[in-house]
């Protein structure tokens, strides 16, 4: 089984790097570029095939080590 | 007094800190390894300045979670003395022995420079031999030393006394919160901060202003 785990920031934390991807997109031209936030995503290749007891599992990687959840959310997609 | 500094992976710190600790105590500190279990019987454990695991993922998260950082955790809430300087500042926190966590510079620059540094409580083990608001020059290496938190938790540590050194204002590097440099635990026996006072102590660095801190240690 595989899960996919996306980390972003939470609302009100600064992300200096998305504010700089956005501005390099203003200098290229793009308008219309509102904000960017910039996060990150992992795949995580499993060997359990119980789909619930995998979900627990991931969950308890995001909350461990895989985010930290003062400043970032995490959302995970099991296929 | 005896000491030990943890030696990760990526740190580079570990041989200045040693220096400076054995300058003030006479005794080579203990060097841990991150994959022993237990540490050795000391009154304080450093948590250095580096690149620990080259910053994957978060800064200090890797290390954070390694074996020997289970018995820094489990000692240091029985009372152990622990300080933690730029990545072990990152490190004590991600570990979970500080509030907040430290995120990238808020002008994403890396900051290798002196600092102006404010005292703000004199009386941590790091600090007891400098006067309250006393303003000492330090330099910064680092990243990501801008200190976040939630507005309670930075409601609490200012009420409490807890943030232990400040930028002076105007020369804040990174963009911390309050120009939050270095804070405590609520028990005072944690102490993490961004500045690097090991590298302030020697005639040979330029200035001697962190002197006194190790000094602090002898009568903590």
């Amino acid at each position: 089984m595989k899960a996919k785990v996306k980390v972003t920031l939470k609302n009100g934390v600064l992300d200096p790097q998305g504010k700089a991807i956005e501005g390099a997109l203003g200098s290229l031209g793009f308008g219309g570029v509102n904000g960017v936030r910039q996060g990150k995503y992992f795949e995580i290749d499993l060997a359990q095939t119980d789909k619930a007891k995998a979900e627990a599992a991931v969950k308890a990687m995001c909350e461990k080590l895989i985010a930290n959840t003062v400043i970032e959310n995490y959302q995970i997609e099991l296929a | 007094m005896n000491t030990a500094v943890i030696v990760f992976p990526g740190i580079n710190r570990e041989t200045d800190m040693a220096m400076a600790l054995e300058s003030v105590t006479g005794k080579k500190p203990h060097m841990v390894w991150h994959t022993e279990t237990s540490l050795p019987n000391v009154d304080l454990v450093v948590v250095p300045g580096g690149f620990s695991y080259g910053d994957y993922l978060r800064c200090g998260a890797i290390a954070a979670r390694s074996p020997i950082m289970n018995d820094v955790r489990a000692k240091a809430a029985k009372g152990l003395k622990v300080l933690g300087v730029c990545n072990g500042f990152q490190i004590i926190t991600e570990a979970g022995l500080l509030p907040g966590v430290l995120v990238r510079n808020a002008d994403l620059k890396f900051v290798c420079r002196d600092v102006r540094l404010r005292v703000e409580n004199n009386t941590t083990f790091f600090t007891n031999k400098m006067a309250k608001g006393a303003v000492v020059s330090c330099p910064v290496a680092h990243g990501e030393g801008n200190y976040i938190c939630d507005a309670e938790t930075l409601k609490r540590l200012e009420g409490e006394n807890r943030v232990v050194f400040r930028y002076v204002e105007g020369t804040n590097p990174n963009g911390a919160s309050n120009d939050i440099a270095g804070i405590m635990n609520d028990e005072g026996n944690v102490i993490g901060m961004m500045p690097h006072p090991e590298n302030m102590i020697e005639n040979l660095h330029g200035r001697t202003d962190c002197k006194p801190l190790f000094e602090s240690l002898l009568a903590a």
